[in-house]
Parts: C-alpha cells; structure tokens; sequence
C-alpha cells in the first residue's frame, strides 16, 4: 500500500554513458512521471565520482521544471519542504560499468555449473573463469587459475538438497585457499548457492578470510532451477562492489528509501509485473539496448527470466564480431559500405562510444548492429527461457538506441527485424527510460508504477500482425480490413514478403479483421488467434508484417539492398 | 554539458601517477630524475604454485602430524635446496625447496609452496623527476613540456629523437620510408595501411612509431610487436588534426617519449608522447564544458579529425541530416566551411 504521505519521488539512474534523473509527483492524486534531467556520467576519469554527473542532471531537472530539489550547498532536499521543494522518496538504479568479474564454481558442467552461469548472467558481470569436478586440471593449475582471473566474486553452487557434499566442501575448500593467497582487498566475495545442509560450515569457515553469502540452493533437484532467490544476493554483491569501486555510491545509497538496484533487475520487475497484467497465455518481452551492455526480459504469467548480454551500440559495439560475422552485419546493410569501414567504425566506437553516427553510411551500420544483436540476444534467450518460446504481447523497447531514432518507423523495423516476432503484438516504446525507475520504486509505492503507467508514460507504436505464410513471394496472403471508430475503413491485400501500414492514430481505436489466404496463418501457436479484434492505433498506425520468418534476405546483393530500401519506405523510413 | 577533453599542448607541466596494479617495490625516491624507460617500480606476477605430498614424498610413519614435520614456517621465503621438510628417526627422509619459493601451508596432506612469476616492471613513461613515493604502489611524477594525448596504444613505452616522416596529415606511411639509419628514432607518420610499414619498424628496432591512424585489422599485429605504437585519431584512414600535425612537424630532432599505453577510461591513464622543455607551464584542466569559442576536434566521419572552431552552443536538440536528434553546436572547420554537430562527437582540445 502506497505511503500517501510520499508524494514526490526522484530515480536516479547511473548509466555507463548517461546519468538520467526523473522526477514522479501526485497530479490530482494520481502518481505521474513529470520530467527527466540527463548528463553525462562521471563515474569514469576524470571524476571517477557519480556525484558531479547527478548533481548536472538534478540541475538539468530544475532548469526544466522550475523546481528546486537542491538547495544552495547542492544537498538534496529530503523530504519536500514547505515551499514546494525537495522530495520525499530517492532511488537509484545502475548497470553495467564496471563489469563485475566472476567465477562459477559447481560440480557438474550440465547441473549445477549451468544454473551457476546461468545466474552470472542474471547480472552485469563476466564470467573469468569456472571450476567443476570434472575439471581435469591438477589443483594447483586451478588455483591460479582463479588468481590470474582476479575475481571480484565467486559463486559457489553444488549439491541436489540431501545430495553431494563432500565434493562441495572440496570446492569449497579450493576457493578459500585462493583467498588465503590474496591479500585482504583484492579477496573476491563469495556467493553460496548449494546444497543448504552445508550453507553454515561453508559460512563459518569462509567468514574468517572473506564476505559469504549464503542463498537458497538455485538447484534444489536435478530438474529443479530456482535462480530468483540467489538473484537478490547477487545484487547485493554488486552493490557493495560498486559502493567500493565508485566514490559517491555510498553517498547517494543512504540516502535512498530502498537499496539500489541494478537497471536490469528493476527493468525485469516491470516486464513481471506487466506479464500478470496482461493476456497470460502470452508473454510479456523488454529489450533495453544500451551502451555497454543490453536487457532481454522475458515473463509468462509472472515468471522472469532475465538476460543480460555483455553487447551494446556504445564502447562493446565491436563485439558484434564475437557473436556475428561481418557477414551479418553486412547482410542488413541497404548500401554499399566496405568491411573494412565497417570494421573501423566498431573500432573508433570502442574509443569514442557516446559518439553518434553523422553521415548515412555510419547510421546504417549501427542500424545493421543493432539487427545482429537483437537477433543474437533472441536466440540465445530462446535456449535458456525455463519454458518454450511464448507469443510476446506487449514488447516494451528501451534504450536510445531504439527510443531516440528520429523516427517511429526507424524504432519499429528495428525491433521486427531483430526480434521477428510471429501473431499479433504490440510495440511499445519507452523514451523516458521510465520502467527501470517503475521497477526499482515498485516495492517501497507499488501504486507509483501502476499510474503512472496507466496515465500513458510509454508511446504506443502499434500493432504488428505477422502472419506465417508459405505463399510465393509477392503472391497475395492476407486482406486486412479496417474499420476506425470514426466510420473511416480501410483495406489492404499484403503479399507475402511485404511490410503494409493501416493508418491508426495514436489513442484513436478501430476493429480489425484478418482474413488469411492461403498457406497462411496469422500464428501457428496460437491457431484459436482471433481474426477480428479491437486495435487501439499507435505511432506506426497498425502495420501487417507479412515478410515470413524467419527473415529471409537475398543472397543477391542490389536485389537484398532493394528490398531493405523498400521496406523502410513501408514504414515511411 | 561536460566536454570530452583531449590535451594537444606546445607547453604545459604534466604531473602523472604512476602506479603498480598490486603491492610491491619502489624503486625510485623523491628528487631523482628518471627517463621514461626506467624502471620505477616493481611487482611480482603471475606466481605459480606447486603442491606436494608430504605423505608420498617423506613417507612418515602413520598417525604422524604432517605439520610437525615442517621444519619452516608458512609465509618463509626458501632458497632452492633449503629443507623445509623432515623425518626424524633413524630413516630420515628430507624434502627440500624445488626452487626459490614461499611456503604457504599445510591443505590436507600437501605443502603449498608459490613459485615466483614474473615481475611486473613499471615504467616512467616519460622523462620527469619524482615528486611523491606511494609506498610499495608507485610514484608521481612531473616536468614541462610538449604533450599530445593519443587514443590507443599498444602498450608499449619508448624513447628516441623525433623523425618526422610525415609531410601532410593524410600521407601514407610505407615499409620502404623506414631505413636503417632510423634505429633508435621515434617516427612520426600520418596514414599507415599496411603490415608491411609495421613489420618494418620492428626489424629497425624504432623506438617508437606515431601514427595518426591505422586500419583496425592490423590491431593484432599492432599489439605483438615490441615497438611503442601509439594513434593520434583512431582507426581507418584518419589524416592526423591539424594541431597535433604543426606540433610534431616543428618539434623534429627533439627527444620524444611515447608511453602507448591502451587508453582507460575509468582511470583516464592514455596514450601519451611528451617531448621535455626548459620552461614552465601550466597544469591543463581535465574538464571543459562546451562554450563558443573552443577549438574542438570532430569525431567521426565526414568531418573525422578535422579541427574547428565553436560558433554557438545550440540550445536543446537538433535534427541532424540522417534525422537523429542531438544536443548540437554550430562550427566553423578550418576550411571556413560550417557545420552542424552534435556535442557528443566533439572533443575539446585544451
């Protein structure tokens, strides 16, 4: 139950580029979002200290609204004061940088090591090294091993409850030794995640040489993973460390009405959130592409499953060529650029990652980027979703990348060429960067996110069918038909390979009916879809994707750059 | 808004911490005066470590306490030879050190020893005198002169006369400019684009390469050779800015250090050459903010390296040509030309 004493709520949000504040307030009793200052981040050289970087982007925030929330020796006023100024609640929110270092320790490579990996990817961190049983190397290789990694955190799993646990213990053993090498400051922290009948001896004995955690086993039987438990740990662990790493952390965090939470985590809190609020025989998806890294959560009927890829459009753009091929990368671009350019251009991104692309060549390979990594993100989040691929409905896009395009159409044939979604969904768009600031306020006022939401904060971009069709490129495979609250209709006949756009307004409603041809399908999961349904319009109008998935590009060079082009001009790209 | 800086001086006093990544030893003291090349000081690295069974190589008797059998303490250093092992009794069995190593401990039955690694040496990275001493971490150093801040390097720290190659910002650099008589020499060249001008400067043992920029495949290649390569703008065909070229151009025959270190964003350390003046200079501040009047450097192409001058901060966004919006500045390039460019491609130059 909200605090209805709390009126006003400030969200800061440490980004690796970017420092964004935003400010929530009652309108006539109802929480809404009022305004964002950014700045750049100064966590790095030559502040190394997130305080100059919040205190421009408060001052950005007052410039735009009027409104004092500091006072004259630049403290933040807390609570609201008697002439209006200040606020009642602070929270914050960080990702990526720096990236924590990390080590899985488990006993089986496909057990419990996984579910270990799987966890470490819950967060922003690297995976620098994993120990198993089955490691074949000879102790003292593995131990420095793990010195030479310079872990920041070793999380320690292993053992079914009522299973193994001398072989845990003997890992457990390994890893203190390691701490015993190192001197105090540079002994990672230990996250306990196994077999809870050896969490106190583990603690005990590991407590004298460095910090334990101890959380519920995140796999309690061999089909059982339960990593959500373990999560809130790990958060806790990054936390601290960035409070060491980055002067003003501390400083910022007691001052917060809740603890500060990773941009991910509080991201994935709404996508849960808006998974319970929505049709539960389909998921809800965000993506969130940012700088450094980018966020794929995925929830069915309030179960998270939660991504994060060491990949962004800022200064880990060329890890493109980790998990593409230029090839890739190529394949989406509509003009003629040379690999090498391409090459480069990832090269000085590396160097210079808030710069933006200026000329259309430049613009066009990040647009090509961002295809690859969506893509990438997709299938790799596809093996590791706990249950089979659901129907999305809605997908929530953040990140500039996707939200500061210039253009919605720019913004939705990104997100349908990267994510190909298949049936009927809805894309949405969040240009205010709120739902990380919803997720992390929603424990402490969970009427604050509900509001603010239901007043409209995200832009609505539109409603995507994709019908699947096994119909000849070009030959007809859906009449859509459609009629808008105001008498208007209008109807279209799409051919298999082509993007079509019903004009919708946004906010302005219309019935739509679907009329498949044949060979095709509006979706092949969902065979009970209805044909004939009420759309509510958006940025893009209604848009029928008929291009088949999955998106299948010409080989042929000019014939593939053609098609490109003509899709972004079906967008009005 | 904040600026990216990025320091192109003719004269300016620099004063740099130069730090070991773990505890160790310093070399140096207050006072002393140290070239860019020497060592100041020093860490151990990359230590391995070895276990041996007691119980295998002393065969005591059952029930024996292994740890009675230590005839050192955990945390001794040992020379190769030294016994820190022993049975008593008529059979004496002795374990003696493999080599110089520190006894650990006793884990299960097996003595963990640590082999000394490597030893990290930390270079000057350029000609100063020593200031402070941060005990077994390091020292700062400080001295006046010419410096020109890179943006990548290959990790390498050099000293020589400066030989400039380059007769215009563009120019390519070639294997057959580089002849024996260069050996020793810093060299300054615009464009390289080919291995071949790289495999050339290591086989004449330069002693360090400026570069304005290279093509990103030869990053490999770059980084596996002991030459100091450092790049002025990044990667491609970038001509080096026209501030850095006339600085180079009229600083030829004069000793240059080329500390190419990678450049780190979170600790601001980053590729430098520093040329030592008998005059003294200012501090150069580390933050900026955009105003009209600033000389800047633009990034990225069409306008990549170019020099210019800022006419107007625009206030809020601007729609740029390929339709994204940005916070912009209206500038005039050294071709008198005006541009529109966002703020985050600018850095100031100071």
């Amino acid at each position: 139950m909200a605090n209805l004493e709390a009126e006003s709520v400030l969200v800061i949000d440490i980004g690796a580029t970017q420092t964004r504040v935003s400010l929530f307030d009652t309108v006539e009793g109802q929480y809404r979002f009022i305004a964002s200052g950014v700045a750049p981040s100064t966590l790095q050289a030559p502040f190394r200290d997130i305080s100059e970087g919040v205190y421009r982007a408060i001052d950005h925030l007052q410039e735009i609204t009027g409104r004092l929330v500091l006072n004259g020796d630049s403290q933040l006023l807390l609570p609201t004061q008697e002439d209006g100024s200040g606020v009642d609640h602070l929270f914050m929110t960080f990702s990526g940088e720096p990236e924590a270092r990390i080590i899985t320790a488990g006993l089986l490579n496909d057990v419990s090591l996984e579910s270990a990996q799987r966890l470490a990817n819950c967060t922003y961190g690297k995976i620098v090294e994993s120990i198993s049983l089955t490691d074949h190397r000879r102790t003292e290789v593995k131990i420095d091993a793990i010195l030479r990694a310079n872990p920041d955190l070793i999380i320690l799993t292993g053992g079914t409850e009522k299973g193994a646990n001398r072989s845990v213990l003997q890992l457990a053993q390994l890893i203190l030794l390691v701490c015993r090498l190192l001197p105090i400051d540079k002994r990672p922290e230990i996250l306990y995640a196994g077999n809870q009948s050896l969490a106190e001896k583990i603690k005990d004995a590991a407590e004298r040489w460095t910090r334990v955690h101890v959380a519920p086993n995140i796999r309690p039987s061999i089909d059982v993973e339960n990593l959500s438990a373990a999560e809130e740990a790990l958060n806790s662990s990054l936390l601290r460390l960035r409070a060491r790493q980055i002067s003003g952390f501390d400083h910022f965090s007691q001052l917060c009405s809740a603890p500060p939470t990773p941009s991910a985590s509080a991201f994935g809190r709404v996508i849960r959130f808006l998974s319970r609020v929505y049709d539960p025989a389909k998921g809800v998806l965000g993506v969130d592409v940012g700088a450094s890294h980018s966020v794929l959560a995925a929830a069915l009927a309030g179960d998270l499953s939660l991504h994060i890829f060491p990949w962004g459009l800022g200064k880990t753009m060329p890890a493109v060529l980790d998990y593409a091929s230029e090839q890739d990368v190529q394949r989406w671009l509509p003009l003629e650029i040379a690999p090498n350019i391409i090459r480069d251009y990832l090269w000085q991104k590396q160097l210079y990652p808030a710069s933006l692309p200026l000329s259309a060549e430049t613009l066009a390979i990040e647009e090509a980027v961002l295809r690859v990594l969506l893509r990438s993100a997709m299938r790799q989040a596809a093996q590791r979703l706990p249950w089979e691929m659901p129907r999305f409905e809605p997908i929530l896009a953040a990140g500039a990348v996707l939200t500061q395009t210039g253009h919605p159409g720019r913004s939705l044939l990104a997100l349908l060429d990267g994510l190909q979604p298949v049936g009927v969904t809805t894309f949405i768009l969040d240009p205010n960067h709120l739902a990380t600031s919803l997720g992390v306020v929603a424990n402490t006022i969970p009427l604050l996110p509900v509001q603010v939401m239901e007043s409209g904060a995200f832009l609505n971009l539109g409603t995507v069918i994709s019908p699947v069709s096994s119909v000849r490129s070009g030959n007809p495979a859906l009449k859509v038909r459609l009629e808008r609250e105001d008498g208007d209709v209008s109807e279209v006949e799409v051919r298999s390979g082509r993007l079509a756009t019903l004009p919708l307004a946004p906010g302005q409603t219309g019935r739509i009916h679907l009329e498949p041809l044949q060979r095709t399908e509006i979706d092949p999961l969902h065979r009970r879809q209805a044909r004939d349904f009420k759309v509510v319009g958006g940025l893009c109008g209604v848009v029928i994707d008929a291009r088949g998935r999955p998106l299948r590009l010409p080989a042929n060079v000019n014939q593939r750059r053609e098609l490109l082009n003509q899709w972004n001009e079906s967008l009005n790209v | 808004m904040l600026a990216a800086t990025t320091h192109i001086l003719p004269l300016t006093h620099i004063r740099r911490a130069r730090l070991l990544p773990s505890a160790g030893s310093v070399l140096v003291k207050v006072g002393q005066s140290v070239t860019a090349v020497d060592v100041i000081a020093e860490a151990p690295q990359s230590q391995r470590h070895v276990f041996i069974n007691l119980r295998n190589a002393l065969r005591p008797p059952a029930g024996s306490n292994l740890l009675k059998l230590l005839v050192r303490e955990p945390g001794e250093n040992v020379q190769a030879g030294d016994v820190i092992a022993e049975t008593r009794g008529l059979f004496q069995r002795v374990l003696r050190a493999p080599s110089d190593c520190k006894i650990i401990g006793i884990s299960g039955e097996s003595l963990l020893l640590e082999m000394p690694g490597d030893l990290f040496q930390l270079q000057a990275g350029f000609n100063g005198q020593v200031v402070e001493i941060i005990p077994e971490r390091g020292a700062i150093l400080e001295n006046d002169g010419l410096l020109i801040q890179g943006v990548w390097g290959n990790g390498h720290t050099g000293l020589g006369i400066l030989h400039v190659m380059a007769n215009a910002p563009g120019e390519a650099f070639t294997a057959s400019q580089v002849d024996p008589t260069l050996r020793g020499a810093v060299v300054f060249a615009a464009c390289c684009n080919e291995e071949s001008a790289l495999q050339a400067a290591e086989e004449t043992a330069l002693h360090g390469l400026i570069l304005g920029s290279m093509p990103s495949n030869l990053i490999p290649f770059a980084q596996s050779l002991s030459v100091p390569i450092m790049l002025l703008e990044g990667f491609g065909s970038i001509p080096v800015n026209s501030k850095a070229f006339h600085l180079l151009s009229s600083s030829a025959e004069r000793e240059v250090s080329v500390h190419a270190v990678p450049w780190n964003a979170a600790n601001g350390e980053r590729p430098e050459l520093f040329i030592p003046l008998p005059a003294s200079g200012e501090i150069a501040s580390e933050v900026a903010e955009f105003a009209a009047g600033q000389t800047v450097r633009i990034l990225g192409s069409p306008y990549a390296g170019q020099i210019a001058t800022i006419e107007d901060v625009l206030p809020g966004s601007t729609q740029l040509a390929n339709g994204l919006r940005a916070p912009s500045a209206s500038l005039l390039l050294e071709n008198r030309q005006e541009v529109i460019v966002p703020l985050n491609n600018l850095d100031v130059l100071e």
